[in-house]
């Protein structure tokens, strides 16, 4: 490893010991895991405002959006966050799969377009970030690639790693599936949709990036 | 002649004497050739983030729309001398990688990768 590259991440590791309160946070994960959903929800609570459309064609995120400036308090301490909901990651993006949800050729083609600089412009925040939520869709298997290289990515930068367990609304999710698969991180089961037990992961926000 | 899909196994030897740009390249040339390639040794995280920014610049309609990547979840080496002297403490695992459009994973977890090969 280059020497530039481990001072670098010693030089985060001091930045965590002085307990910065201004944190840059990405919100990272696989398209249609309600990443949007979340960066709503969480701007909404804090600011009053919202972030993105979100829609359940994936992909409906296709350019990083960032929300300066969002203090979170919790617990009588509070932590300020740039946001970054970036679109989602995939290794494989196939215009006919935006097709099945009723899009023309046309628009399905651009979308397609968009959608992987939008998955470059997402590896590319990596390098500028304080911290990330993780977010996985609790009904899906936890071991995609993108959940791995993105877990992959933050341990070797040393950087703090949160996940959030969305869609726990749902029968079929499971938590504690994706907590066997990950254990080294802290996990919060939330509904980014409903809200439910979305004042844990603030909690968990606060003492992660704060 | 028998037909079949080509698949390639590449030794963590062969590997380690590539640099990351030469890895990205090998694996994209080859995938996109319709071949399945396994690697003893898989990516740093850092090369599997440049796999997919490479990847995406090449999906193109009709033609490529990217490749299908599973890799066991690294390994961590907790020795004190390793850590104290820099020494990389992530261990990549075993990592299959194919086009989109004939490798389909069934199933994955922490030891077990089950895949589907199909003809293009």
């Amino acid at each position: 490893m280059g020497i530039i590259k481990r001072l670098r991440q010693n030089f985060n590791w001091i930045k965590r010991l002085f307990k910065k309160k201004k944190a840059r946070i990405g919100i990272y994960g696989p398209p249609n895991a309600g990443k949007t959903t979340l960066a709503n929800r969480i701007v909404r609570d804090w600011t009053g405002d919202a972030m993105g459309s979100v829609s359940h064609i994936p992909h409906e995120t296709r350019r990083a959006r960032r929300r300066e400036g969002v203090t979170i308090e919790c617990n009588g301490s509070s932590v300020t966050l740039d946001i970054i909901d970036t679109p989602g990651l995939a290794t494989k993006i196939d215009f006919h799969d935006f097709m099945s949800f009723g899009l023309t050729e046309e628009e399905s083609k651009r979308r397609a377009k968009e959608a992987t600089e939008g998955v470059i412009e997402a590896v590319k925040w990596l390098d500028d970030l304080d911290g990330v939520i993780l977010v996985m869709d609790a009904t899906e298997d936890p071991y995609t690639q993108v959940n791995v290289t993105v877990i992959g990515n933050m341990e070797a930068r040393k950087l703090p790693l949160l996940i959030a367990a969305n869609k726990i609304d749902l029968p079929t999710s499971s938590p504690a599936r994706i907590h066997s698969a990950f254990p080294q991180h802290p996990l919060v089961p939330i509904s980014a949709l409903e809200g439910q037990n979305i004042d844990a992961l603030y909690q968990q926000i606060a003492a992660h990036f704060g | 002649m028998m037909k079949g899909i080509q698949m390639d196994l590449i030794s963590e030897d062969k590997l380690d004497g590539m640099t990351s740009m030469e890895k990205v390249r090998l694996i994209l040339d080859e995938v996109r050739n319709g071949k399945i390639l396994i690697l003893e040794k898989g990516l740093t995280p850092n090369e599997q983030t440049k796999l997919i920014e490479l990847t995406m610049t090449e999906i193109a309609p009709d033609d490529f729309s990217g490749i299908e990547i599973e890799s066991y979840p690294v390994k961590h080496d907790n020795n004190i001398l390793g850590k104290l002297f820099g020494k990389n403490t992530v261990k990549t695992r075993l990592t299959v990688i194919g086009p989109a459009d004939q490798l389909k994973t069934i199933k994955k977890d922490r030891d077990l990768i089950s895949a589907l090969v199909s003809a293009p």
